[in-house]
Order: C-alpha cells, then structure tokens, then sequence
C-alpha cells in the first residue's frame, strides 16, 4: 500500500474545501481536516477536543470488525490526522507548514542566510554557553534564549495573523532563526545535563 | 406471544449479533484468557476451575503435547523437552538471551530467532507461545460454545518491533484473529477504569513470578503514554521463595539449598512458596522440611520473612526511583499506583509502595488477573460490543524508529512517543557517481550509533539510474500500524524511474513460513489441515459479508444505482463460493474481491463519518 504522506503541496491549498460541502480528503490542508481558521493563532484546548473528535471517527480501532477496505482507509486517515495534529500543535511547525502552503518554502536546509544582528546574538549566546561553568549560569542564559524565543513567536502572530498583507518570505526568514534556536536550546539542555551528573 | 428483548447496559442489544472477544494476557510464567459476560470483564477458567495456565509446553515422543500444569508438573523429569519461560525468546537470537547456558535447552542458533531442539524437532517461541495460545483459544470456545471472533493480546510495554511481531505470529499460528496489541500496564490501567478517570501520571508495579516490571503512563486527553518504563527481567516472586527457604534450612541447621538433591529442594521451595502465600494473610505459618528422608517441623512468621526479603523489595524501589528520574518526576506527581502480579499481594511489598507514594495502592482486582482483564475489556470495545465511542485508546510508539547513515549513525525518522498509527517519510540520496543500488538498514532505539541499536531488517534499493552523487532523491516511508508494527519502503524519485519495496522486519514470519509451520503438525489444532484452512477461511468470508451488509444498511445511500449492484454482485458471489467451494483459496480469493470492490465505498464512507463528526463538535461548541 502506497500512503501519500509528503507535506500538503501548495497546489493542494488553493483546492482544498473552505467550506463544509466539498468533500475532505487526505490531500485538504491540515487546517481544513481540522477545521480550523488558516491562521497562526490557535486555541490548544480546540484543536485538542477536534483531534479527539476525528479519531474517535477515523482510527482503526473503531473499523475492528469492519472489512479490509474499510481498515486500510481508516489507518491512512489515522495516521493523516496525527500528521496534521502534531505539525499543528507545535508553534515553529504551524508557521513553517502556513509558509509552505502560500509558497515560501523554509529551505532549511539550503538557505542559510541570516541576518547579521541574528548571527551576531547568535555568536554571543554560543560564547556564553561555552563559558557558562555552573548550573545557574547555564539556567540563567537558558532563561534569557527562552524569553527571547517566545517574544519572536509572538512577533511571527504580528507578522501572519494582523498584517494587512502577509509577506511571507520575511515570515520564512523568522521561523529559519527560530530553527537556529531550537538548535541552541537542545545544546543548552545537553550541557544542563552534564553538568547536573557531576 | 412475542417477548420483548432488553438489553444489558452496555450492550448491543441483539445478543445473536454478539461477537466473543477475548483478552489474552500471554505471560512469561502463566498465561491468562478473559471475556466480559454480561457487562463484567471475567477470566475464563478450564474445566477443573483453574483460571492460570501455565506458559509451558512439554514435547511428547508420540508427536503430541501437554501443555500448562501438566506439563510443569513433568518438567523435571524431561527439562530439556519442556519449554517454559519461552517469552524470553520471543523475537531474541541466542546472544540476545542472557544466562541461557544455564537453560536446561538444546538451543540452535539460527537467525531471525533462537530454536529448542526438542524431541519434535526444533521449536522457536512462536511456535511454543502458539500452543499456549491455541489452548486458551480453545478454552474460551469450549466456553461460549461458539468461535473466538477475536483477541486482544498483551505485550510488555518495553517489547520492541521484532517481539511484538512474533507475538502477533504466534497468534496468527493459533487461529486467532488479533484485534489489537496492547501494552501490559496499559491493560491493567484499563481494567482500573483509569482511562475514564483523572488525567495524570500513573504508576503500574508488576511483580511477577520471575520478572519485575514498571511503567509510568501519562493519560491526558484520553492518550495513554508510556512515559517512561524500567524492571528486572530476572527478578520476581520465585526470588522471595528461595530467601525463605535458605532462612529456614539454616535456622533449622540443614544443609544449603545448592547442597540439596534436585528433588528436596523442589519439594523445599515449593513449602516456602506455600508458606510466603501463607502468610500474605497469617502473621505465622508451621513449615515442613522435607531434607534425607526426614521431615523437620518448624515456624515463621511474617516479620522474618520480611526481614529475608527485605532487600529484594528495596531493590524493586530503586528500579522504580530510576524509572521516576528518568521522567523527571517526583513520587508526589504519581496519581495512582497499580498493583500487578502475585507477588503484589505480600503485605510487605504493599507497604513499602504506600510509604514511598504516601497512599495505598490501588489493589482491589486480582493482581494476577488485572491485566487479563483489561484487555477483554479492549477486546470488547474494538469487537463493537460496547456502547460506540466510549472508549478509544491511542498509544504510542515505544522506541525511535530509524535507519543507519554514512559513519553508523542513526538518522531518526520516527520518535519515541510518537501518536500511532503513524508514518513518516524522509528523502536520502546517493553518495557515490553512478551508484545503482542503496542498503537500507532499519534500527530501532535511542542512540546515536547503530551498533547500540536494535536491528531490524535491512534491504537493497536496485534499479537506481546512473546519476551523480546527490542526484538521485531516495524517500524512505516509515509505516507504524495501530499495534505499533512497521513496514518500511523505499522509492527513487529523482528521474522517472521508481522502485518500490516493503519490507517486514526481519524476525516476522512471511505468510508461507506460518502457513508451513501450521503444515509440521500443530497438535492441539485440529488434525486436519485443510478442514481447518477451509473452516478460517469461510469464518472470514462469513465475517466480511457481514461487515460489508452492515455498511450497506448504514451508508448505502452514498453509493450510484451501478455501483451498489456491483458489491451486491460480489456479496453474493463470496456467499456462493464459500458455501460450495472446497478449498480455502477460492473462497480467500473472492474475499480479495469484495475488498477490492468496496474500496471506493469505505473511503466515501469514512469521508461522512469524518464530517459527522466534525459537524456534531460544531453544534456543540455553539
């Protein structure tokens, strides 16, 4: 069996239902599965209750005594929903996928190119974190990349959700610095972690 | 005069559509098979009333089998044609099994899984576990006097893909048709009802005759989540005996235990394990040691027998302490702890638990059969007994699913803890001009190096085009089922040219091995193979015409006037074929058919269930 789970292509956004008659298919973007406004901002407590609701329509579990046809079709929904819950539920994922969907592709990979005030905070940090010997230093510059990452998550709500006209390219360069700190933060809790054993 | 039906609480309401659904829990000392009657999860007993079936099964000369106690009872005289314990072996090659030099077995080291030579020839713990398996079937049948629609079966919560896989054979060997399988501590979760109680951490504590195990589930929003799990997998209730019997020999000044001949010191631990059950309600018991010919009469009471064991237990702890550290946890955070296997009923054991939680825990099911029970409780919701959408149990993956890259790294394509049924897919591409052909390797584990990993299975991508290194995009698909068995396939699809291959991990059986295996004789089946392959394979049909009848009533409005008579069509042709045909193949065949057929239809199905029930979250969000 062959299970299409390549992220929703753009061309799949401009054809997928925006109302409730089309019929929904494995190819509707993730926030039309959900049933959700395409935006950024997002209730958790909602998107919770929906990804319950729809597995308790989709998941093999209820298709137990049903036939094999019916089966397949139910773990390929299964596994599309968890797909779209997990991309959904994590801010930087959410923001990434919105980015695709309207044709700025985060090249995470390829595109390195970052501004100079983000590669020289960037710099700053690392040397802090190489020179940070006790738990607390570490703790406090944890604190201080925390609180900046939250403050440009909530910049990117600026960005997607009240802009009149979204420019998206800038919204793929933000989400490509968050990447970086992500990156930084796992270091960070590696470092917390040796040095709490000793 | 017509009566009126009413139906149980719970229950669907015409008791003839009714499908028996069984939980099986396969343990490592003793096996255990439940159903719910009448809207009460119980353990079926055999027909002398003993509920536990010993996992172990004794090879005769005449090709034949004993199987449970009898077959205990036997062991000492014919060890090394008595397989017990075999869920140690489950999907394990010979290195894989520690200690087994001191195994009374004639091991053969073959890949895949580790073979007993036996007297009827070489049995793997599929094979073993299968007619553990078949016998509790058979129980169940003999029970409700009709066919088993169905088993939920219960694997430990740290089994990996290759156990999981040959627990699944081995039901597919016994003629079970596997609902699910769950996690252990999540069944026994189940059977408290905690899934329909507070959300939070949840300890479960299994001791059991040879084995320790612990696991923490988060529940949250109706997922249960294996957070973190640990154990002892040579540690348990037998452990406690032998204390007890090493205290007493000495007090009375008989010889060690490894002084005594093997016969005394079966008859002395089995006195000690009577003696520790004995006093789970005594404070003191009389002993009777039984050592040259000369029995000594002697008393002991709780205290000491606590005061023996009492750093088996505080070991036990320590595992449990590491399993809270390991999830960043502290023993206030735990909601409930829940008590599973015998060895939980020591008041010692019980005590201990309280203290390091500070509150009881949770013990009013019997801790033998607790797990049992909460997988008939599964079994019953999945064979669409129970009231629709009252409960719905999303597990997750144990371990990190991946493949091997260039330098033995592990690339993760999977997560632990991921939401199942999953599936991931990730592009790699070549590293040499001109290369053809790619080895996938398939691991599973947690660390970074694939030697500190399990292997699963690995195959070869042919048929690549010539291209320059990095040219080619190679998308490798990860696929985890809803009992958390994978499939792995890989695609070129830098040109045109694709290639495509699925691969079972390499401890699965392929449907030919089962179907020869089930060929070498399987004594507790029946003795014909083809009247057995015929009657599975109408039950099937039978099954499915059902399914399909039933959809037809519900949603047969979705479906043209053509394309309905076309599954009509093939109903009524599976019906025909399965009532004349005298061999299983035609009958698999028209099956296949009526699969086929309804494909479109259960997607169009799916497509309003989905809706419905999006539409129904949204009247009630108004």
């Amino acid at each position: 069996m062959t299970l299409d789970i390549r992220p929703t292509p753009l061309e799949g956004a401009s054809t997928a239902p925006r109302n409730a008659e089309a019929p929904l298919s494995l190819q509707a973007t993730d926030f039309a599965l959900f049933g959700l406004p395409e935006r950024f901002a997002l209730d958790a407590a909602q998107l919770d209750a929906k990804w319950k609701t729809l597995q308790g329509a989709a998941h093999p579990d209820r298709f137990a005594t049903e036939t094999a046809a019916a089966q397949r079709v139910a773990m390929q929904w299964a596994i599309r929903i968890n797909e779209a819950y997990r991309r959904l539920k994590d801010p930087l994922a959410r923001a990434a996928y919105l980015c695709t969907l309207h044709g700025a592709d985060i090249e995470a990979e390829s595109n390195t190119a970052m501004p100079t005030a983000f590669l020289m905070q960037q710099m700053e940090w690392r040397d802090a974190l190489s020179e940070a010997g006790t738990l607390e230093a570490v703790d406090a510059l944890s604190g201080e990349v925390v609180a900046s990452r939250n403050a440009t998550l909530k910049s990117l709500r600026g960005q997607i959700d009240d802009a009149a006209s979204v420019d998206w390219r800038a919204v793929a360069g933000t989400v490509r610095g968050l990447m970086f700190v992500d990156r930084f933060m796992s270091d960070i809790d590696r470092r917390i972690d040796a040095l709490s054993l000793q | 005069m017509a009566l009126l039906q009413i139906s149980e609480p719970g229950q669907a309401p015409d008791p003839h559509q009714r499908r028996i659904a069984v939980g099986i829990d396969l343990g490592t000392t003793h096996s255990l098979v439940a159903a719910v009657r009448h809207g009460i999860a119980e353990c079926l007993p055999d027909d002398q009333g003993r509920a536990i079936l010993p996992s172990a099964v004794r090879y005769l000369d005449d090709g034949g089998r004993q199987i449970g106690q009898q077959a205990l009872d036997s062991q000492g005289d014919d060890a090394e044609n008595t397989v017990v314990s075999a869920k140690r072996f489950m999907g394990r090659t010979l290195a894989d099994v520690a200690g087994h030099e001191r195994l009374p077995y004639k091991f053969v080291d073959q890949p895949g899984m580790v073979g007993i030579r036996t007297r009827d020839g070489v049995k793997t713990a599929v094979e073993v576990s299968a007619e553990i398996l078949a016998t509790l079937r058979f129980r169940a049948e003999d029970t409700f006097d009709d066919d088993v629609f169905g088993a939920v079966i219960t694997v430990p919560a740290y089994f990996d893909d290759a156990q999981r896989q040959a627990t699944k054979d081995a039901a597919q060997l016994a003629g079970l048709n596997v609902l699910r399988l769950i996690n252990e501590p999540t069944a026994a979760a189940i059977a408290y009802g905690l899934d329909e109680g507070v959300e939070g951490l949840y300890a479960v504590y299994d001791l059991g005759g040879g084995t320790f195990d612990i696991s923490l589930l988060r529940l949250a929003r109706g997922v249960f989540e294996v957070v973190a799990t640990g154990g002892d997998s040579a540690l348990g209730g037998d452990d406690y005996d032998q204390r007890l019997a090493s205290a007493l020999l000495q007090r009375a000044g008989l010889k060690s235990l490894e002084q005594l001949t093997p016969r005394e010191r079966r008859r002395v631990q089995t006195e000690a394990r009577r003696a520790k059950e004995a006093l789970s309600d005594a404070d003191e018991v009389s002993v009777s040691l039984e050592v040259n010919g000369e029995a000594h009469e002697l008393d002991v009471d709780r205290a000491e027998f606590e005061a023996v064991a009492a750093d088996l237990t505080a070991t036990t702890l320590r595992l449990l302490k590491r399993v809270l550290r390991d999830a960043k946890v502290a023993a206030q955070d735990v909601q409930g702890v829940v008590m599973v296997g015998g060895s939980t009923r020591m008041p010692g054991v019980r005590h201990a638990i309280a203290t390091l939680f500070g509150k009881p825990p949770l013990t009013n099911l019997n801790p033998d059969e607790v797990v049992a029970l909460g997988a008939a409780i599964q079994a019953n919701a999945l064979a669409g007994n129970a009231v629709a959408g009252d409960l719905l149990l999303l597990d997750v993956t144990p371990l990190s699913l991946g493949l091997e890259t260039m330098g033995g790294l592990v690339e993760r394509v999977i997560e632990r803890n991921s939401t199942i049924p999953t599936a991931k897919a990730q592009d790699f591409t070549t590293f040499k001009d001109g290369q053809t052909a790619m080895a996938v390797h398939v691991v599973q584990g947690e660390r970074e190096l694939v030697s500190e990993c399990r292997s699963l299975a690995r195959f070869e991508l042919r048929g690549i085009p010539p291209m320059v290194a990095g040219a080619a995009r190679i998308r490798v698909t990860f696929q985890v089922d809803a009992d958390g068995l994978l499939s792995v396939s890989a695609k070129e699809l830098g040109s045109g040219v694709e290639a495509a291959i699925v691969v079972k991990p390499s401890y699965g059986l392929t449907d030919e091995q089962v179907a020869g295996m089930l060929k070498d004789g399987f004594a507790t089946a029946e003795s014909d193979m083809v009247a057995r392959s015929l009657r599975e394979a109408q039950v099937d049909a039978e099954r499915m015409i059902l399914a399909t009848e039933s959809a037809l009533a519900a949603d047969g409005d979705l479906l043209g006037a053509g394309e309905r008579s076309a599954i009509d069509a093939l109903v009524v042709r599976l019906r025909a074929t399965a009532q004349d045909a005298g061999e299983p193949r035609a009958i698999e065949s028209a099956v296949e058919a009526l699969a086929e057929g309804t494909e479109g239809f259960a997607a169009a199905r799916m497509n309003r269930g989905i809706r419905d029930a999006l539409a129904g979250r949204n009247v009630n969000e108004i």
